[in-house]
């Protein structure tokens, strides 16, 4: 049974590591979580996200939520924020196209062209 | 909705629509009078009775030019299907409480999912929101209180990794303590 004593060694370890400034620079990782949204499976994908971001110790990446992103039949939509970078938005999530995106977009800076809006309206 | 964490998870959504500071989840299994309650508070802006009634009823809002609402309807047909219902209680300025009790073994009632990703989540997207959340089973009690743990972690933002996970199996395994939210 855990116990909130781990909290404070949790305190201690993370104390100098841990980035206290309140003006975040790094990404951005955006779920739409209306109703919509949950129903479509929004918290298995971000769920999936901090997973990965914990697996791969990731730092300074902010993972948060909005309401409705407009299209409800694309859900579930998240939205990815790069500094100096333009929003890219990303359809359909599935847990397995989390770990593309965070492998080949957060951390190699390279869009998953093939799971962004653009290209699934192009498909329509 | 699948489970009823993913129902909470919608509820609680309101709340946070409604600028809450502080949201109460208490989860409530009587297995000897086969009752389960749900209860959410928040002191969030809160309703008039116009918006109480739009709220509450999926018709009014279907008609309306805004976006139909959905997430309040379907939780009280989940209810009223499991031989229950919701109560609303709003005050304009002051905040919002949903009570809701039905049939813990109805045959309609969905499983409970999981609890502890739903509280996650909503600590991890919305961290200066505090969360209490009370699950009782019969007389057990699970707790957790983001205000507590705020005190011992002090400068360490909630929204960190290494807390956020801790949080999570904190719950999982307070949860399986009490035997909570089991299917
Ligand atoms: N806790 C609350 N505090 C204040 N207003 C609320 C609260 N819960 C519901 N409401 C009001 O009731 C309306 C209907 O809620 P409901 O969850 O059914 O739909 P919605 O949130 O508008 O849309 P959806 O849930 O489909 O994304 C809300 O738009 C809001 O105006
Ligand atoms: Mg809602």
């Amino acid at each position: 049974m855990k116990t909130l004593k781990e909290l404070e060694e949790i305190r201690q370890r993370t104390l100098e590591s841990v980035n206290l400034r309140k003006d975040r620079t790094g990404a951005r990782v955006v779920v739409g979580m209306a109703t919509c949204g949950i129903a479509a499976g929004a918290r298995p994908i971000l769920m999936a996200f901090l997973e990965e971001i914990k697996n791969r110790s990731l730092k300074d990446i902010t993972v948060t939520q909005t309401g409705c992103i407009g299209v409800c039949r694309l859900e579930p939509m998240v939205e990815v924020y790069l500094p100096g970078k333009d929003k890219v938005t990303y359809v359909k999530m599935t847990p397995e196209k989390v770990k593309r995106v965070v492998a080949e977009h957060l951390v190699n800076n390279q869009v998953v062209q093939e799971f962004t809006i653009g290209a699934a309206e192009k498909n329509d | 909705m699948q489970d009823l964490s993913l129902h909470i998870l919608d509820l609680i959504q309101n709340s946070i629509a409604a600028g809450a500071s502080l949201i109460k989840l208490t989860i409530y299994e009587d297995k000897e009078k086969n009752w389960l309650t749900i209860d959410i508070e928040d002191n969030g802006k809160g309703m008039d009775k116009i918006a109480m009634r739009r709220a509450a009823d999926p018709f009014y809002t279907t008609r309306s030019t805004r976006k139909v609402g959905l997430g309040l309807p379907l939780f009280v047909a989940m209810a009223q299907r499991c031989g229950g219902d919701v109560v609303l209680k709003s005050t304009k300025g002051k905040g919002t409480s949903i009570k809701s009790g039905f049939q813990l073994n109805h045959i309609d009632r969905p499983p409970f999912g999981k609890l502890e990703d739903t509280i996650t989540t909503l600590i991890l997207c919305n961290p200066d929101i505090d969360f209490v959340y009370i699950h009782k089973v019969n007389d057990d009690e699970f707790k957790l209180d983001t205000r507590d743990i705020r005190q011992i972690i002090g400068d360490i933002p909630i929204e960190h990794p290494e807390i956020i996970n801790w949080i999570q199996s904190y719950m999982k395994d307070g949860l399986n303590e009490i035997n909570g939210g089991v299917q």
